[in-house]
């Protein structure tokens, strides 16, 4: 029961519902914290493939992140990763395995994977749905990439040709054949991964595509697939189908929406709202309540008007220069846009970006610097704000894109988040 | 205030899509069916095309209006309003049916049926007439259609003398509460009573907003308009004026800005007075005035913020008031939408997809097998205990409950 007049009052306000944010807030609320989630709208967790990629590159091919993490960290001082321990990524991954339901999470910090995405390139991730694992291609395999004719964004051909030279150039022997299927949806000629999602959740669709399957298969090891295999019923739905066919199925991420990724984040908002923590949708932040010179909470717009939401600590999480958590405009000036906190990266005049498209352009590591405690810095190296902590993209520092590290600082760095108040809350 | 937030800047934020298909991922009619492609495809991807020739697709009538698509999206796009315009003009070069022209004007439905309340009830309840309504006029015969109190709120106000309280508050009802759910109205006086309030009640008519949701924009302004000048003298003195219907809340504070884009004072001043019953009640509770004097309701309920309740982007107020109440189980229910979209699920074409919308909230209601099921939009509780058989109540009715009021 909620006392008289603490009803709008939270202890923890987290802005952003992202993978950072959903992973502090659910830890905070489930450790008994009033926490309110304020988010302008629903994160990009939902659009990329809910792997946890840990540290893929640096530059070079990472075969264990967790044992590369000290040497990449010594080498770039100034990335969010200095802020993790090894043990913290671990038990971070651990915390991700136990929140997640539809299905498990496998593999660990200390060993990537290498897994097919849509376009044939092997990605390096370390912690991924079971539905994506065995398409694991490190070791010789032999594959079928099945796509279907009605989901326009997905091409087994591609898949399968870039799969096989990519491999065969990193000496790996990968063979992939790409079959193209057809979904029994009648009239229908182009389908959302998602609307095939909930297809394949009807046992007599998947069937049907089974029985393709089973048609279409020779000697080959493994079968790749889009990433359709239900929404809420991802498991039974995964298992029914390798049952069907008779061969280790996997799912191959597709171009947003993400099918993995919508499961994850619905999978956290739930354990979220199950916990007691509440979402504040499509209302974005304005700016921190001052009282005193001390934040005591954050300025929300609502319809009509805006208003204040108090509390005792607020949990940054609204995504990097992609995500609008840092706003630059055509000058380059860079603001971040929630509470205007100072953004540490190449300013008006500085050099922005390199000739090259995948250069390691000066913007991309643009963000917030944190201290220890993950709390945003100004140019004195002293917190801003005492009671503010960052998580995710915001943190300056990092290049995910090209280091594949995105999950991994965000789910790293929402658990540390977490720690910490909790600690600080006794 | 209105040139900063009206439809030109709606349409404006178009360029700030980035077909990321969050919006499409969320939408409740396109996870249903076929026919409605999604708010991204006949939202910010056919606007391009509406330049000359504003119908590029007739799928887009298929677009309950819900807003979740607005509410989701990341970047600030306002799709919902942006589809409102185009669905308004598609109609426009189109022609409409009689039944959204009906459907439309829910006041004057309840102006009519009121004196003849019993035999209008009997009529509407009689399965033949509701197959004919649903042939000739496409109401379909199973949607769920309130029943006439018989007599209006507005009436039992204008009787009943002003309680004296420390301060002063406007109700405004709207058209349910004063022809079908008259006994809302009058608990939700209590409730305010309870609190010190006096409850003023200005005579009042429709907000237009079936008539906006069904595109007939030009009555729709003129009924906001018509509204206004009733509430705009106390807004201008300070009142604050609460609503228990969500959506026409909602109204007030948004949409006849953002869509209906009146350039009005009035209604700019009504706007910013506008609560919605809860927020109103839960800004009480944030300042310490809020009687808390709640007896125990030994009831387990679910609660579903319908879409429009979440357009006031407020969050689920009604969580933190009745989470006070002693002996009450609530338990949150996490479904975007009941299908029904204020009249969208009325119509023969639409009934279905309506069904199929709510039925997962359906299940999870009858799954929790709860006594009551609370829910803040008067059309959505009609749709909920159509679709769970489960009496479904406003907030405000479980606040009155547990003050022990008459």
């Amino acid at each position: 029961m909620i006392s008289a007049a603490q009803a709008r009052h939270a202890d923890v306000v987290v802005i952003g519902a992202g993978l950072a944010g959903l992973t502090a807030a659910t830890r905070l609320a489930e450790a008994g914290l009033r926490v309110l989630v304020v988010a302008k709208g629903l994160g990009s967790l939902r659009l990329a493939p809910a792997t946890i990629d840990i540290l893929g590159y640096e530059p070079g091919l990472v075969g264990d992140p967790r044992g590369a993490l000290p040497g990449f960290v010594a080498a770039h001082p100034e990335h969010p990763y200095a802020l993790v321990t090894p043990q913290l990524l671990d038990d971070s991954v651990q915390w991700l395995k136990e929140h997640v339901d539809f299905c498990a999470y496998v593999g660990d910090p200390g060993t990537n994977m290498l897994l097919p995405t849509a376009i044939g390139v092997p990605r390096p991730s370390a912690v991924v749905p079971e539905t994506m694992a065995s398409g694991d291609v490190r070791s010789s395999v032999s594959l079928v990439i099945a796509g279907l004719r009605e989901l326009k964004d997905f091409h087994p051909a591609l898949a399968a040709e870039n799969l096989q030279a990519a491999s065969a150039a990193a000496g790996r022997d990968v063979s992939a054949r790409p079959v193209l299927l057809n979904a029994p949806v009648g009239s229908e000629v182009d389908l959302s991964s998602l609307a095939l999602a909930r297809r394949f959740e009807d046992p007599a669709f998947r069937e049907a595509v089974a029985a393709q399957l089973r048609a279409a298969v020779r000697d080959e090891q493994a079968i790749g697939v889009p990433a359709v295999l239900g929404l809420g019923q991802v498991a039974p739905v995964w298992s029914a189908l390798q049952e069907s066919v008779g061969r280790p199925v996997f799912e191959i991420p597709t171009i947003p929406p993400s099918v993995p990724g919508f499961r994850l984040a619905s999978a956290l908002q739930d354990r979220l709202r199950r916990a007691g923590g509440r979402l504040l949708l499509g209302a974005a932040v304005t700016g921190p309540e001052l009282r005193n010179g001390d934040l005591a909470g954050v300025r929300v717009q609502s319809a009509a008007r805006q208003s204040a939401r108090t509390c005792r600590w607020v949990v940054l999480a609204t995504g990097g220069l992609a995500s609008g958590g840092i706003d630059v405009d055509l000058s380059l000036r860079a603001r971040e846009s929630a509470l205007g906190l100072p953004v540490s990266g190449p300013g008006p005049g500085a050099a922005a970006f390199l000739p090259g498209y995948f250069d390691a352009h000066p913007i991309g590591t643009i963000g917030l610097r944190v201290d220890k405690a993950l709390r945003p810095v100004g140019a004195s190296g002293e917190p801003v704000h005492s009671n503010v902590l960052a998580a995710g993209a915001v943190i300056a520092g990092a290049r995910p894109w090209q280091e594949k590290s995105g999950n991994g600082i965000s789910l790293a760095t929402g658990y540390l988040a977490a720690d910490l108040i909790l600690e600080e809350a006794g | 205030m209105t040139d900063e937030h009206g439809p030109d800047l709606m349409r404006a934020s178009l360029d700030h899509c980035v077909k990321c298909t969050i919006c499409e991922s969320a939408c409740p009619v396109a996870a249903v069916t076929p026919l409605f492609p999604g708010p991204k495809y006949v939202g910010p991807q056919a606007e391009r095309f509406r330049t000359h020739d504003p119908s590029v697709d007739a799928s887009l009538d298929y677009c309950s209006g819900c807003g979740i698509c607005t509410l989701v999206c990341p970047q600030g796009v306002h799709v919902a309003e942006i589809n409102a315009h185009a669905r308004a003009a598609m109609k426009r070069e189109r022609g409409m049916p009689l039944r959204d022209h009906l459907l439309a004007r829910s006041g004057l439905e309840g102006k009519l049926g009121t004196p003849v309340a019993p035999l209008a009830n009997l009529v509407l309840s009689n399965r033949r007439v509701r197959e004919l309504t649903e042939r000739f006029i496409g109401i379909h015969a199973e949607a769920p259609l309130p029943k006439f109190a018989g007599h209006t709120f507005q009436r039992w106000a204008r009787r009943r003398p002003a309680a004296a309280g420390q301060q002063q508050v406007v109700y405004f009802h709207g058209c349910s509460t004063n022809y079908f759910e008259p006994g809302l109205g009058r608990m939700t006086v209590a409730v305010l009573e309870h609190n010190g309030y006096s409850v003023l009640v200005p005579p009042q008519d429709c907000c237009g907003l079936p008539l906006q949701s069904n595109g007939i924009f030009g009555t729709a302004r003129s009924y906001v308009r018509r509204l206004v000048a009733h509430l705009a003298p106390y807004a201008r003195d300070g009142y604050k004026i609460v609503a228990t219907s969500t959506s026409c809340g909602l109204m007030l504070k948004r949409e006849a800005i953002e869509i209906l884009g009146i350039p009005d004072e009035d209604l700019a001043v009504v706007s910013r007075q506008t609560y919605d019953i809860c927020e109103f009640l839960a800004e009480l509770d944030a300042e310490g005035m809020l009687a808390t004097d709640f007896g125990p309701v030994p009831m387990t309920v679910t609660y579903h913020a319908p879409c429009q309740q979440q357009g006031h982007n407020m969050g689920k107020p009604a969580l933190d008031l009745l989470g006070q109440i002693p002996e009450l189980t609530v338990i949150e229910l996490d479904r975007a939408c009941c299908g029904i979209a204020g009249t969208y699920g009325l119509k023969r074409e639409k009934y279905d997809i309506a069904m199929k919308v709510g039925s997962g909230l359906f299940g999870d209601i009858r799954a929790e097998a709860p006594d009551l099921a609370v829910c803040d939009s008067e059309t959505c509780r009609w749709q909920i205990s159509h679709g769970t058989g489960v009496r479904s109540v406003h907030p405000v009715e479980i606040l009155h409950r547990a003050y022990g009021l008459k």
